[in-house]
């Protein structure tokens, strides 16, 4: 091997960041576990893991939100204390965080310089940063218009306000934490160039995602925790999904879903010319046209943000609309009497909503009240026309409880005493034990751990089997591919075409996803 | 209604939109800050007891102003103690203020001056007086705006000036320093701010504070220039009428200077006209009274369009993943 090999250079320079023997509890709680780690300074370092391994409580000690009970961080060979964001800002160390941490109403420019300006007075700080963000853009094709307020640029742009912010605050080192999940692909895509970018220009780059495909794609290494231990390191092109899911579980998962051929029968729903105009006078949904057929399940993508959530909504009977909606060839009201959710479970409409912590369950409840929720009205739960028959709710969620293997297996924790997935399990349980004609499933595996991914997936194409419809609406393009027998596209509240999941890939989607070739694609 | 009578009428609606212009300002502060304030009724009244009971005891109204402010700087202190370090209900604490304020101005009063709640009559030095400002008597014979000069902008006591100088101070502090954008961006989203590497409890205290200083200065307005000395309630909802204006002002400085103006002419306009008479119909002096609160409740209902108050306003800050 000769000096040049860059795999040799990497193991001889100092790490850009090194972390020894770190831990960290919560309580009873170990959300890190001696967990040691060097990242290599002009890499791209992927760390990988499920929903609750501990990647994000590992990023928030590097960046100062939290204390290390113990362990030791060098940044660039020195030993460091990080006790709070200032000290990992001056540490030469920047984030950019899933839920973005910009002020709406600013403009970009006074996001960039908050909390870095120069002096007391805004003007000369203004003015400073107007020139370096001119100076960063064209370095590295980060162009945003710096008088835009952010409440009116797109997630994407947004997003490049984050890493513009910390490389206005003389970054070496940035940590993205699952930046993909709001983006389109063609965003994601512009994302990753900029990043290679940034890092040919010798910053390192640590990314944390659960998504295989990204590590794969952009990585030069990747870590894996699993329970808050860092469980491998592996250099990316030595290693294959298949490989890294089971690093990431502990056990061999299906990464694929297995389903026989669609046997579609009659038509269950059909939606015409649906109108949706929101509180604020946005016509969210413009006329939309779509049949699921039983035994079929129907995927509708999109960004989030593009009238797939109202669309569920109006079908589970959460939101008023115009238009026609059939179901079973009965037309259903879609406002006033008999247009909410329960009218719409009697008529066998059953909906797993997109947010299981605000419209799914009440968190400060017990397992078992929210096992009843909206079915509080059968007179299998009910003693008389007065009173719930609690004991009878309670013997059913146990059996739930079993069938779906809900963890831990007590149906009087709060419904916030479980995991995302097991959350996410109980809802799963409640809607689909009702044996509805139609299912509504909204992002079904959001912060769900590949495990639970996997079981549930398992249950919707089940219940599809039985000759059910399911209409399916994910952010997740993979998991709309891999579900799907059919994939209707969402753009600025139109169905932009539909597509059969064997003719199509994730970057035709992707433009249709973007509002593009509209139908010619 | 001739001209003198409008001059009176907005001389008089200047001298009340003072305490409602400085406790605007105060709750501006603060929930620009995201610290929602309902306290500054209480705060308010503390300060006007505090600020006449040292003005009466002393004799010097300028010990008396600091007495107020330092009440008002306390209850603003509790404030952040609650809603702040223990991340407390910001409302809860507020409604609590004005309890304390309430019930504790009088019983000290009366345990200090036994007149019935009452502190003595102000006179002389224990009171703000009017300043004439340069030239104003030589320039009264200009038609026009000899009065509007000698009448409406001159003869006020300093507090007055104090208050609608606070105005152009409060927007340029807000949109022209650092401080002031780390203030909004805190009442915004404190979130971004924490990772800015900025302390959102040492702005938010900050914000609080501010609140405290200018709620004292417009409760020792009322008790020692407005009136003279303190009696039970004297604020009589103002800090509510305040923060009516705030929202009708959608929490900007200059917007809440007018706000103000507009609440303070309807209090000058049902002092100056006690009964009205309408086609042989006379208009009670009551309903007359009333007409500021109508409109705060007006206001407070959402009658005057759609106010966004800053995102994070109300809400604890909690460090999060």
């Amino acid at each position: 091997m000769s000096a040049d090999d860059p795999a040799e250079r990497q193991e001889t320079a100092v790490p850009a960041i090194e972390l020894k023997g770190i831990s960290k509890a919560f309580g009873p709680v170990q959300a890190n576990r001696d967990i040691s780690i060097r990242v290599m300074p002009g890499t791209i370092h992927g760390i990988i893991g499920e929903n609750g391994a501990g990647k994000s409580t590992l990023m928030s000690i590097l960046y100062g939100f939290y204390k290390a009970d113990r362990g030791e961080i060098f940044i660039n060979g020195r030993k460091t204390d990080i006790p709070d964001s200032q000290a990992a800002i001056a540490a030469g160390i920047g984030m950019v965080f899933q839920h973005f941490k910009l002020v709406e109403t600013f403009t970009v420019l006074e996001n960039v310089i908050l909390g870095a300006e120069d002096g007391r007075l805004l003007k000369p700080s203004l003015a400073k940063a107007r020139r370096l963000l001119k100076e960063l853009a064209a370095e590295y094709e980060l162009n945003v218009d710096p008088d835009a307020v952010i409440s009116d640029i797109g997630v994407g742009m947004q997003q490049r306000v984050e890493i513009l912010k910390a490389l206005y605050r003389q970054a070496d080192i940035l940590i993205l934490d699952e930046p993909t999940g709001v983006l389109t692909p063609s965003e994601a895509d512009q994302l990753f160039r900029i990043l290679h970018r940034l890092k040919d220009e010798g910053k390192t780059i640590v990314l944390i995602t659960h998504k295989l495909r990204e590590i794969m794609e952009a990585t030069d290494t990747v870590s894996v925790m699993r329970r808050g231990e860092m469980t491998a390191t592996v250099r990316t092109a030595e290693t294959s999904p298949e490989h890294l899911a089971e690093l990431m579980v502990g056990r061999k998962v299906l990464l694929r879903v297995d389903k026989a051929p669609v046997r579609a029968g009659r038509t269950v729903l059909e939606v015409e010319n649906l109108r949706v105009i929101d509180e604020e006078g946005v016509e969210r949904i413009r006329g939309i046209d779509l049949k699921v057929r039983a035994g079929e399940i129907v995927g509708l993508a999109g960004v989030a943000g593009n009238g797939q959530s109202e669309l569920l909504e109006v079908l589970g009977g959460m939101r008023a609309a115009t238009g026609l909606v059939r179901l079973n060839g009965e037309a259903l009201a879609l406002s006033g009497p008999g247009s909410d959710g329960q009218a719409r479970r009697a008529a066998g409409i059953a909906h797993v909503p997109e947010d299981r912590q605000r419209e799914g369950l009440i968190m400060e409840f017990h397992a078992w009240e929210n096992v009843g929720f909206g079915y509080h009205r059968d007179p299998a739960y009910r003693r008389g026309a007065v009173f719930m028959n609690n004991a009878a709710l309670r013997a059913d969620t146990e059996a739930k409880i079993a069938q779906y293997d809900i963890r831990p297996a007590n149906c009087w924790l709060t419904a916030r005493n479980f995991s995302g997935g097991n959350q996410q399990k109980i809802v799963v349980a409640r809607e689909m034990e009702r044996n509805p004609d139609l299912l509504l499933v909204g992002q079904p595996t959001r912060g769900v751990d590949i495990g639970a991914i996997e079981f549930i997936h398992k249950q919707i194409v089940a219940l599809r089997d039985a000759g059910k419809a399911v209409l399916l609406v994910s952010v997740e393009l993979e998991e709309i591919l891999g579900l799907s027998d059919r994939i209707a596209v969402m753009f600025d509240g139109r169905i932009m075409g539909e597509r059969l999941p064997g003719a199509t890939d994730e970057k035709e989607l992707g433009l249709l996803m973007a509002g593009m070739a509209r139908e010619a694609a | 209604m001739d001209f003198v009578t409008l001059i009176q009428v907005l001389d008089s609606t200047v001298r009340m939109a003072t305490p409602l212009l400085l406790a605007c300002l105060a709750g501006l502060f603060s929930e620009r800050a995201g610290i929602f304030d309902i306290g500054l009724e209480g705060k308010m009244l503390a300060a006007a007891f505090f600020s006449a009971a040292v003005a009466a005891i002393t004799g010097n109204v300028w010990l008396g102003l600091l007495a107020g402010v330092g009440a008002s700087l306390l209850l603003s202190g509790l404030h952040g103690l609650a809603s702040i370090t223990f991340r407390g209900n910001q409302l809860i604490s507020g409604v609590a203020i004005n309890f304390l304020a309430a019930g504790m101005t009088v019983l000290i009063a009366q345990d200090w001056f036994e007149q019935g709640g009452r502190t003595p009559s102000l006179t002389g030095p224990g009171r703000f007086p009017p300043i004439t400002l340069p030239f104003a008597e030589s320039l009264a014979g200009v038609p026009v705006l000899g009065p509007v000069y000698s009448e409406l902008i001159s003869g006020h006591p300093v507090l007055v000036y104090v208050a609608f100088l606070a105005v152009p101070a409060s927007w340029w502090i807000l949109f022209r320093t650092r401080f002031g954008l780390r203030l909004r961006a805190v009442g915004e989203n404190p979130a971004a701010v924490d990772t800015a590497g900025v302390s959102v409890v040492a702005l938010r205290y900050g914000a609080v504070a501010i609140c405290g200083l200018l709620c004292g200065i417009a409760g020792a307005y009322l008790a020692t220039a407005l009136q003279a000395g303190f009696v039970k309630d004297m604020t009589a909802g103002r800090g509510f009428i305040a923060l009516a204006a705030l929202i009708f002002a959608k929490w900007r400085p200059w917007h809440a200077m007018w706000a103000c103006l507009l609440f303070g002419f309807l209090q000058a306009v049902a002092l100056r006209y006690q009964n009205i008479d309408v086609g042989g119909f006379t208009i009670p002096v009551q309903a007359m009274d009333a007409l500021p609160y109508v409109l705060t409740v007006l206001i407070l209902a959402g009658f005057v369009g759609r106010a966004i108050p800053p995102r994070a306003g109300g809400e604890p800050y909690v460090k999060e993943r």
